[in-house]
């Protein structure tokens, strides 16, 4: 049994504009200690699936309409709130993309990875800071001790990065929620952070969901990559088979877009024409047709499944034919 | 100093030691200043007409307070700045000549585009301003001109920004910066709102302009992809200083400074088959204060390489030939016996 399977998941906002579905029949599984990444622009759905996979959206005007979220074989859809609330923070951690906004600025740093200790380990307070001195040691924030004693404001952006990673880790979760984590820090402090999320999750067997926009980072982090686009998955598969054949014409547009710092310099780059779609104006079709140089009437009228096109890479293209 | 430019080409931007200096605000202890930012501190570089300066480095380097220092919109501590061959750098922004020959273009395609003008106006506005606007024909007729250089439709003049993305928004921020036939664009973060589909648009309009007018770019950036990608020479700032200037290949093939080497080797590359074999280079820590910025070598605190001499001595910008110089003891002919040893990139002239 995979530690997380996801089934048709599907998540619609209410807006000025109408019912949007800005998350599509979404369907994934992971492995304990596997890192998957699921890559997109803007508007592609995936801060919205993990926002649902932690059933974090806002309702109003968010909802989850259809779907199943199994993680260690339960439904989390079916739970009470009560219940999610037990296993948010606890057996599921996540983090998000701004630590300043997702810290409290009036608790001290110790407090605030201390209390999920407390909360969900049932820890005293006295055991719970002390549990979080060592997750700040080991988060290699110097002088872990009376740094429990300091407030976010007093760290730089790398540091808040990281006492956001000792939270998430406080109740050694299975599964690690982590939303563009290094997109608001520099490349210096980006790759230590990656390097020390990675290695905690290889340390501890958690499961890793990093959502990025960056190809490069997923590249060198990640197990198994999902691209979406339009609130869809694209395509899907292992790292190393997705970037020698992408199988999409999505992703092998993106591959073709993105300067790289090995290769050749100065040439044209081959941009996708046109632009990401409008969720709440989807063409029936194929999300990706009005940009699409394979499409046809078919990818005009008709949206293509997601399906397994060679072992365990999955494309969803009317023109991947074997 | 080998901050010339490539051969062969006629210089047009040459920056000379500057400093831009901030004073925080209030009064320290006993009514003493509390201390300035050394924002720019000491820099210098040249650029050639028809090239393109690659200007990189991590948040709080410098590197966009440059770009405005030498548009004349940021006051100068000292050094110089000659444009053209004229030293502009007691001219202002707003009065000087020179604006009408270097242009900016700016990060935020939202926030620097006044969503109640129309198109037209954006992009005519500096034609009105220098009085070029002609009659209404002419402007018209340029207007299309623009619109189409920048591979947008002329009939689009009559919209408001809203109505655009963004990536058209940035041509439209581009067609307004060609308005006045510049010969120098700055372009601080041109790309990096955009999403990767509609960066290689953008990136491949500007190097489409740049054959056929023959503009300079400035081009500051901290995408060191998107940056080797466009230009001819790259110069990696760090806290107020460039610790390394070099032609785009070089820099990218043998990176000298050790924080170049960091720089590059942060930057994952998106092949996995070409990151699992990759040798990295990992530095501790983050950019220190530049209120107070380490003594010496200022990269000393994080460097994988430092001697003792690097904490004190500050090492200075030198010529290594073939257009390199870098910032950095372990070039010193005199320290190579000093380093034990360390292994020590060699230098190799070109």
């Amino acid at each position: 049994m995979p530690l997380l399977d996801v089934r048709g998941l599907t998540t619609r906002f209410r807006t000025e504009r109408g019912e949007l579905t800005a998350v599509d029949d979404v369907s994934f599984s992971l492995e304990a200690g596997q890192t998957l990444a699921i890559v997109g622009e803007s508007g592609s759905g995936k801060s919205v699936t993990a926002m649902s996979l932690m059933r974090l959206i806002p309702n109003p005007p968010g909802r989850i309409v259809a779907g199943e979220i199994l993680f260690e074989g339960q439904d989390l859809l079916k739970l009470s709130d009560a219940q999610m609330r037990d296993i948010r923070g606890n057996r599921i951690a996540m983090i998000f993309q701004e630590p300043m906004s997702s810290l409290n600025p009036a608790l001290t740093v110790g407090m605030q990875i201390a209390e999920p200790v407390n909360v969900h380990r049932k820890e005293p307070w006295a055991r719970a800071f002390e549990v979080a001195r060592g997750l700040l040691e080991k988060v290699r924030i110097p002088d872990a001790a009376s740094r429990l004693q300091t407030y976010p404001h007093q760290y730089s952006g790398g540091m808040r990065q990281r006492t956001m990673i000792a939270m998430a880790l406080a109740c050694q979760p299975k599964l690690i929620v982590a939303d563009e984590p290094t997109t608001a820090l520099d490349v210096t402090v980006q790759a230590q952070i990656l390097d020390l999320l990675k290695e905690l999750t290889r340390e501890t067997g958690a499961a890793l969901i990093l959502i990025t926009h960056d190809l490069g980072v997923v590249a060198r982090y990640a197990d198994a990559v999902a691209v979406m686009y339009g609130g869809r998955i694209v395509e899907q598969a292992k790292a190393e088979t997705l970037y020698a054949k992408p199988r999409h014409p999505y992703t092998q547009g993106l591959l073709a877009a993105i300067p790289r710092l090995d290769g050749p310099a100065g040439h044209r780059l081959v941009p996708i024409a046109g632009q990401p779609p409008d969720l709440a104006r989807l063409p029936p079709g194929c999300a990706f047709a009005p940009r699409c140089t394979k499409a046809d009437a078919r990818c005009a009228a008709e949206r293509p499944v997601l399906r397994e096109v060679a072992p365990l890479h999955f494309n969803a293209c009317h023109h991947d034919v074997d | 100093m080998s901050t010339e430019p490539v051969q062969g080409a006629s210089e047009l931007l040459r920056v000379e030691d500057l400093r831009v200096h901030f004073p925080l605000r209030g009064t320290g202890l006993l009514g003493r200043s509390p201390g300035v930012v050394k924002a720019v501190d000491g820099v210098t570089f040249s650029l050639a007409a028809g090239q393109t300066l690659g200007l990189v480095g991590e948040s709080g380097c410098g590197k966009s307070t440059t770009g405005l220092a030498v548009l004349r919109m940021q006051p100068v501590t000292s050094g110089k700045i000659i444009f053209e061959g004229d030293d502009i750098t007691r001219q202002q922004a707003r009065t000087g000549t020179f604006r009408r020959r270097m242009q900016m273009v700016y990060q935020d395609p939202y926030g620097s585009l006044n969503p109640r003008m129309r198109v037209s106006d954006l992009i005519g506005e500096p034609l009105q301003v220098h009085g070029m606007a002609g009659n209404r024909g002419e402007y018209d007729d340029r207007i299309a001109g623009l619109l189409k250089t920048v591979g947008l439709l002329p009939d689009m003049a009559d919209r408001y920004p809203h109505e655009f993305s963004g990536g058209q928004r940035q041509r439209i921020g581009i067609a307004r910066a060609l308005a006045l036939e510049p010969s120098l664009i700055i372009c601080d973060e041109p790309v990096s709102a955009l999403d990767v589909s509609i960066q290689a648009q953008v990136v491949n309009v500007l190097m489409e302009l740049q054959e056929r007018l023959g503009l300079a770019y400035l081009f500051i950036a901290h995408d060191l992809a998107v940056v080797r990608h466009l230009s001819h020479r790259v110069a990696v700032m760090y806290l107020g200083r460039i610790v390394e200037i070099a032609p785009r290949d070089d820099l990218y093939r043998e990176p000298l400074h050790p924080y170049t080497q960091a720089l590059l080797s942060a930057v994952p590359v998106a092949d996995p088959s070409v990151e699992a074999q990759r040798q990295r280079v990992v530095v501790q820590g983050e950019v220190p204060s530049a209120v107070k910025p380490p003594s010496g070598c200022r990269f000393h605190t994080r460097c994988p390489h430092a001697l003792e001499r690097c904490k004190v001595d500050d090492p200075p910008l030198q010529d290594l030939g073939g257009g390199r110089s870098v910032a950095c003891h372990l070039y010193d002919a005199a320290s190579t016996s000093s380093a034990g040893g360390r292994s020590i990139p060699i230098v190799r002239a070109a």
